[in-house]
């Protein structure tokens, strides 16, 4: 507990992180104002539509997690965390729990913004959370940035430097991933297994419910949604592991 | 106590520190001396358990670093006064420090109040002075109430008055009772701060006595001789267990005192044309010590220029 309170002190210590959660914030839930906003009936705003702005802040979010740790190896202040908790493990291992925390209701916080919005600017919309799909939909962001943020803070372990960091991150989570599918014959079968993608399937649920172009991209993960979560939080955990054995061994 | 065993970093091809044993004892000042790339930051480091050592082990009171339960109740370190996040507050950083190792939160104003940094606590830290962040990284040291401190080159880039201030406070730590362990690439200000000296060279251990013996040692009075019959009284010499060395047209004599080499050379009717004691100089001591140890040159003449400065 005191460990998680010594990383709370310095998450909110410094501004980088404020900025970043009001970004986050702004534009997941402006875009879903935007989008509903500017629809032309009622009937063309659905659950996933309010979603819209969800990989956006998935990218915020993964720009935080990383900062949190790549700013303390950039100060230096990492020698004085480790100096002040002698077992690197545990240092990191509470950093990692306050910043997925963070991110997880942060996240939580921006897809309910998001409907909430919508709702009110298109009062008619049928936008009650009816089926499990939609309940997994907004309620279930909050866990994939959860274990989006332990990716990230482990990335951030093992590479130290914020742009190098962020631009791994960020140019795979985004980029790299879709790439994959242009590979010929094996593409889609690596694509399948990819956790951004995998982690879109928890989200999205079945494709033909899915919209393509809105909120989190269709997936083309088999799995069923939880086991998508499962699989995906699995990922982020080995991560995590391999960050903090990287730590422990090398010099600080 | 700090105790080095046979304490081994590599970097790749650089051997850092070279198998180095030493004690620090407290109630004193000790002195960390050796120039520049010696190895002290890396053996400071090792100490702390941020660097691996590669053999050898260091020990505070018989315990490695990382089986300290709360390390900043028992050793405060300054390394680097700038390892602190720029945009955070002094107090911020100071709290969470206190709240890693269940040190008091009261304690923070007490420390800031302790190197005058009151004034300053909330705002951010990026905006300090190199004084002000040293005092600030002392703060962060002291916070614990420690037995045991370290300080890297502590007076680096501060003002006479900063030094002033400085090596008072190391004084008091060490009346204090506490274990103080100072680094410097500077013998002169080392010879008014510490009591005792622990010298080492390409991250080998040169010497490890009291500052005193260091400096009488290093010091060691000479005497210039000038004769026109110069082999004659080379001979006389010759026959005393005093040492010889030439300089020009005079003979450099150390282990006779200018009185006894006068009283003989009138017994023997030498003549004598200069009959000068020479005083030894602390930089003169420091790189014949550390002479063949140091590892750039040019980084030496920097180190005796600013040894003479200082003395001036
Ligand atoms: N992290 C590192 N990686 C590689 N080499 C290093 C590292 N840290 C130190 N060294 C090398 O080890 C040697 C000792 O460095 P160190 O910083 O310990 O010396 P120092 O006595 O503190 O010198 P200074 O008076 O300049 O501070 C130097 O040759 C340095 O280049
Ligand atoms: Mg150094």
């Amino acid at each position: 507990m005191t460990l998680l309170a010594v990383e709370r002190i310095k998450l909110f210590s410094t501004r980088s992180p404020w900025w970043c959660m009001g970004l986050a914030l702004t534009l997941m839930v402006g875009f879903a104002a935007l989008v509903s906003g500017s629809a032309d009936s009622a009937g063309d705003v659905s659950v996933p539509v309010t979603q819209f702005g969800y990989s956006f802040a998935l990218a915020v979010i993964l720009v935080l997690a990383t900062l949190s740790v790549t700013t303390e190896y950039r100060f230096n202040t990492i020698r004085t965390t480790f100096q002040a908790v002698p077992s690197r493990t545990s240092a990191l291992l509470a950093k990692t729990t306050v910043v997925a925390l963070v991110s997880g209701v942060l996240g939580t916080i921006a897809a309910f913004g998001s409907l909430g919005v919508a709702m009110l600017l298109q009062p008619d919309a049928s936008l009650a959370l009816n089926s499990e799909a939609d309940w997994r939909q907004v309620a279930g962001t909050g866990l994939v940035t959860f274990f989006a943020a332990v990716v990230a803070v482990a990335v951030g372990v093992l590479i130290r430097h914020t742009a190098g960091a962020v631009s791994v991150l960020l140019a795979y989570s985004l980029v790299a991933e879709g790439l994959v599918q242009l590979i010929p014959r094996v593409g889609d079968d690596i694509h399948q297994w990819l956790p951004f993608n995998v982690a879109n399937r928890f989200l999205t649920g079945n494709p033909d419910v899915a919209v393509v172009f809105e909120g989190p991209g269709a997936s083309t993960s088999t799995l069923s949604p939880w086991a998508a979560l499962a699989y995906f939080a699995g990922f982020s955990i080995v991560m995590l592991l391999i960050a903090l054995v990287t730590a422990k061994r090398r010099d600080a | 106590m700090i105790e080095a065993r046979g304490l081994t970093k590599r970097y790749g091809k650089t051997l850092a520190v070279n198998d180095l044993s030493f004690t620090v004892q407290p109630g004193r000042v000790t002195g960390f001396l050796g120039p520049n790339g010696a190895g002290k930051s890396t053996t400071m480091r090792m100490m702390l358990g941020l660097d691996n050592p590669t053999s050898g082990e260091a020990l505070i009171d018989g315990k490695h670093y990382r089986e300290l339960r709360h390390p900043l109740r028992k050793i405060g370190a300054l390394l680097d006064a700038k390892w602190v996040h720029p945009n955070r507050s002094a107090y911020a950083h100071l709290r969470w420090m206190a709240v890693s190792n269940k040190i008091p939160v009261s304690r923070v104003d007490e420390v800031l109040d302790l190197v005058g940094l009151t004034a300053v606590a909330k705002k951010r830290a990026g905006g300090f002075s190199l004084g002000m962040s040293q005092r600030l990284g002392i703060a962060g040291a002291l916070l614990g109430d420690p037995e045991v401190l370290l300080f890297d080159e502590p007076v680096n880039g501060l003002d006479p008055e900063g030094i002033l201030w400085i090596r008072k406070f190391m004084h008091r730590l060490a009346d204090e009772g506490r274990t103080v362990l100072v680094s410097s690439h500077l013998l002169s200000e080392m010879s008014l701060t510490a009591q005792e000296l622990v010298v080492i060279g390409r991250g080998r251990l040169i010497a490890q006595r009291s500052t005193e013996d260091f400096i009488h040692a290093a010091t060691e009075n000479t005497v210039k001789v000038r004769s026109p019959q110069a082999s004659k009284l080379r001979d006389l010499l010759a026959g005393t267990d005093a040492a010889l060395r030439d300089d020009a047209d005079a003979l450099i004599v150390s282990g006779l005192d200018a009185a006894q080499i006068g009283e003989m050379a009138a017994a023997n009717q030498v003549v004598l044309h200069e009959l000068s004691p020479q005083r030894g100089s602390l930089e003169e001591a420091f790189m014949q010590l550390t002479g063949d140890s140091v590892e750039y040159h040019t980084e030496l003449t920097e180190t005796v220029d600013q040894l003479v400065d200082v003395n001036r």
